[in-house]
């Protein structure tokens, strides 16, 4: 009888129902799971967390005060701290607590990270006028304020100075916002004018052609330049000296006094005096800096903007380049060419090419795109900057066109199976009205298949987008501040080097000097790098569901 | 819609009556086809067709599933010039030029043979568009001529008044009647000198039916139409002439009256009285 039962039970195919939902129900958690772990820690590390200060006391050392955020604790066996030549005591409980605290000034202690003995902590006070200061070098700084200085004058001190701060950072910030306008538009619009120019004088030279006249028109063109920055320069060397002109003297945990000046100071912040909501504006403009600024300090700290344009840029150029090839060898395959043992070998190979590993695909890209092409391209259209090369060197291009390369097989397959599913009448009705089979193709097969074109695009795009590796061979590097797209002539510069959210990663990751600092960027890095995929996926799905609802299939 | 079979079988016996003067031998020719065979691969489809289609009456193929109807339909547009392995032997005149020559321009050929098919396939693009398709083909644009053409189309194809107020609306909104009658708009947009119907009426509800058999009615005084049907009664009802094939043979041609009441051949008699097929 209860065989019967079990028997009828897996007749009744319930058992495949419960274990392909379970397989449904595991997928969905780990996929939540990833995007909440990234999400809790790389959003976490932009909260201003409240600054603790205590002593620190080690048995048989003199007593310490420690003063910075905790940033993560552990329980760690007595034993073990035993061994690592911690002066425990034996009695006690077997686990005792570890704190990982950010302590900051690195100027002063040398370590930004200090991993401490919870149990010998003692005293613990959250003071308001506890500081948190985000500097541009030497990482964060936390202590007390004790005066505000202008050159060597004290203008405010004691509870005054705070206020007299915030009020001098924001003018400081205002001088630094001119300051990098002038220096990255203007001054890098005249060098890359001096640039050309030289460039020219050189292409003159090499073709014979540089004679009195034309050196005598350059040196003019130059002179004017060179006029035009001795202005800048002026302007530059006064608002640099406004810029420093104020200072800040401040105190650590321990007493020591140091100066620091304004212009290497972000921001300012009292985080254990702040209200909920003054912490959330200042998460957000964190936030924001992250997004908006270019990277500071071995890209440990500031914002990593250029890596989000680099990888957007990057894919759209790939997306524009691969898209017509595709189609239009998809078209070829499935339309003109006859079918037969050729066509045949040419799909699997396609299919077997989306199935090499990426770093070939890097490899070839070095090979050919960026030495063999390149160097042509270089000796023949641009000899004047020999021996620097322009685009025999990786860069935006070759990247662009090694991803190309890759996610191309996507797109023909995707392609392929929409010609495929166009039906046959609709085809013969557009030939009985007398259109040749070139004018049938464009004006009624191609629409039709253009959801399924998008489709090829959408998981080329994907596929691109998440490639890392074959674009350290091809073009993306660590730190490229200057966008590839910008306001100097010919506005995309195809052969400079990028920056990638996913190089990135795993430059902060893996290649930092400060690892404990660039962890939670790490976190918060692959966060937007899973946004800005997503981002581009569902702007590309928007348009095929628009497309297809054009193009409604007929099948019904 | 009880009004509109009224309407049919008034139209049915004056259909009846004009029937009565009809003598083949008489009629101009349109498509002359002075013997064919047509091979797919290895197997023979047609064996040596020999028929004459006269212009301004309509032509109906009848016969079993298989023996060859629309193949010799499509031969008259080279339709089957699509299928892989296709082979014709002989010819076919239209008005005394041969199609299959070398160097016939066959988008030349298929806007004078319009084709109408068994399934709607209207492209996914307004009424407005399906309509004036093979106009921009050929290179006309001008809106004047275009919004004409449409009206005078749609009117043509007694589908004017249902989308008149919906001409840049999709036409994958239409009823599968109203599909197949753009269809028909469609392909007379483009002046054509002959109508090839294949089975037009096959994916149709029977009102739906009715109105494209009126509708073939009315075109024949301006258009050559053949057209192929497994339908006998539809045969009869709308036909001057009709066709008997089997095993890709034309058994009986004749007109349409002659062949129903009195045919001169047994597999004939057999296949009007439902004995095969």
């Amino acid at each position: 009888m209860k065989q019967d039962s079990l028997k009828g039970w897996f007749k009744s195919g319930a058992p495949g129902v419960w274990i392909s939902g379970g397989a449904v129900a595991i997928a969905v958690i780990m996929t939540i799971g990833l995007l909440s772990v990234i999400a809790v820690r790389g959003l976490g590390h932009f909260w201003p967390a409240d600054l603790v200060q205590a002593s620190y006391q080690v048995p048989g050392q003199p007593e310490q005060i420690v003063i910075g955020e905790v940033v993560q604790s552990e329980q760690v066996p007595r034993a073990r701290l035993k061994s690592a030549g911690l002066p425990v005591p034996d009695q006690g409980p077997e686990f005792m607590t570890r704190e990982l605290l950010k302590v900051g000034n690195r100027d002063l202690n040398g370590n930004d990270f200090s991993w401490v003995i919870g149990d010998w902590l003692v005293n613990l006070q959250r003071p308001a006028e506890l500081m948190a200061l985000e500097r541009r070098e030497w990482g964060n700084f936390y202590g007390y304020l004790v005066s505000v200085k202008e050159g060597d004058r004290v203008v405010a001190q004691g509870p005054a100075a705070w206020a007299e701060l915030q009020a001098r950072l924001k003018r400081a910030s205002k001088l630094n916002a001119e300051l990098q306008n002038l220096e990255k538009k203007d001054i890098g619009a005249i060098n890359h004018g001096l640039e050309r120019l030289r460039l020219q004088g050189r292409k003159l030279e090499l073709e014979g052609k540089l004679d009195a006249a034309a050196q005598a028109d350059l040196d003019a063109d130059r002179a004017e330049l060179n006029n035009r920055y001795k202005a800048i320069e002026q302007r530059l060397s006064s608002l640099h000296q406004a810029f420093a002109r104020d200072s800040l003297v401040a105190r650590d945990g321990n007493g020591r006094q140091v100066e620091i000046n304004l212009s290497k100071v972000v921001h300012a912040i009292q985080p254990n005096g702040m209200s909920t909501l003054t912490k959330l504006s200042t998460y957000f403009a964190k936030v924001w800096e992250f997004l908006s600024d270019d990277p500071r300090e071995a890209n440990t700290e500031g914002g990593i903007f250029p890596a989000i344009f680099g990888t957007v840029m990057m894919t759209l150029i790939m997306a524009v380049i691969v898209t017509p090839f595709g189609v239009l060898a998809a078209v070829y395959l499935r339309e003109y060419a006859r079918q037969g043992p050729v066509t045949r070998l040419i799909r699997i190979a396609v299919n077997n090419l989306a199935g090499v590993p990426a770093i070939v695909y890097g490899v070839f890209g070095l090979g050919f795109f960026v030495y063999v092409l390149g160097g042509s391209i270089d000796r023949l259209f641009f000899p004047e900057s020999l021996p620097a090369p322009t685009l025999g060197t990786p860069g935006l291009l070759w990247a662009s066109l090694t991803l190309a390369l890759l996610a191309v097989p996507v797109v023909i397959v995707a392609t392929e199976e929409g010609l495929a599913r166009i039906p046959r009448t609709v085809r013969e009705g557009s030939l009985a009205l007398g259109a040749t089979k070139a004018e049938t193709l464009w004006k009624i097969v191609i629409p039709m298949a253009s959801p399924a074109m998008m489709t090829g695009m959408i998981l080329a795009v994907a596929r691109a987008a998440g490639e890392v590796a074959p674009l350290m061979l091809v073009g993306v590097v660590k730190l490229a501040p200057s966008l590839p797209l910008d306001g100097n002539y010919p506005y995309l510069h195809l052969d400079q080097k990028i920056m990638h959210l996913g190089f990135h990663i795993y430059d902060v990751g893996f290649q930092s000097p400060n690892v404990e600092a660039a962890r939670p960027l790490v976190y918060a890095t692959a966060l937007l790098l899973v946004l800005v995929i997503a981002t581009l996926n569902l702007s590309a799905v928007w348009i095929r569901n628009h497309l297809r609802e054009k193009y409604k299939a007929l099948d019904s | 819609m009880q009004h509109d079979s009224h309407t049919r079988s008034i139209d049915m016996s004056a259909l009846g009556r004009d029937k009565q003067s009809l003598r083949l031998a008489e009629e101009t020719v349109a498509i002359e086809v002075p013997g064919l065979s047509l091979f797919y691969g290895d197997k023979q489809a047609l064996f040596d067709v020999k028929l004459n289609i006269p212009k301004q009456r309509v032509t109906a193929f009848i016969g079993p599933s298989g023996c060859g109807k629309s193949t010799l339909l499509r031969t008259f547009n080279r339709m089957n010039d699509l299928v892989d392995g296709c082979r014709v032997v002989g010819e076919v005149n239209l008005y005394g030029n041969n199609i299959y020559r070398k160097g016939e321009e066959v988008a030349e050929l298929r806007r004078r043979v319009g084709m109408v098919f068994q399934k709607p396939n209207p492209f996914p693009k307004t009424i407005y568009e399906n309509v004036v398709y093979g106009l921009r083909i050929q290179g006309i644009n001008k809106k004047r001529v275009l919004d004409e053409a449409v009206e005078w189309a749609l009117k043509g194809a007694a589908l004017w008044d249902e989308v008149k107020d919906r001409l840049h609306e999709s036409a994958l909104g239409l009823s599968g009647g109203q599909q197949q009658r753009l269809v028909i708009a469609r392909t007379i947009a483009v002046e054509p000198e002959v109508l090839l119907l294949d089975e037009p009426c096959s994916a149709l509800d029977p009102i739906s039916t009715l109105k494209v058999e009126e509708l073939i009615y009315e075109l024949k005084s301006k258009y050559t139409i053949v057209i192929v049907t497994h339908n006998m009664q539809q045969a009869a009802r709308v036909s001057d002439y009709t066709a008997f094939m089997y095993m890709g043979k034309l058994v009986e041609f004749g007109d349409t009256d002659t062949l129903f009441t009195n045919p001169a051949k047994k597999q004939t008699e057999d296949y009007i009285t439902g004995r095969y097929g």
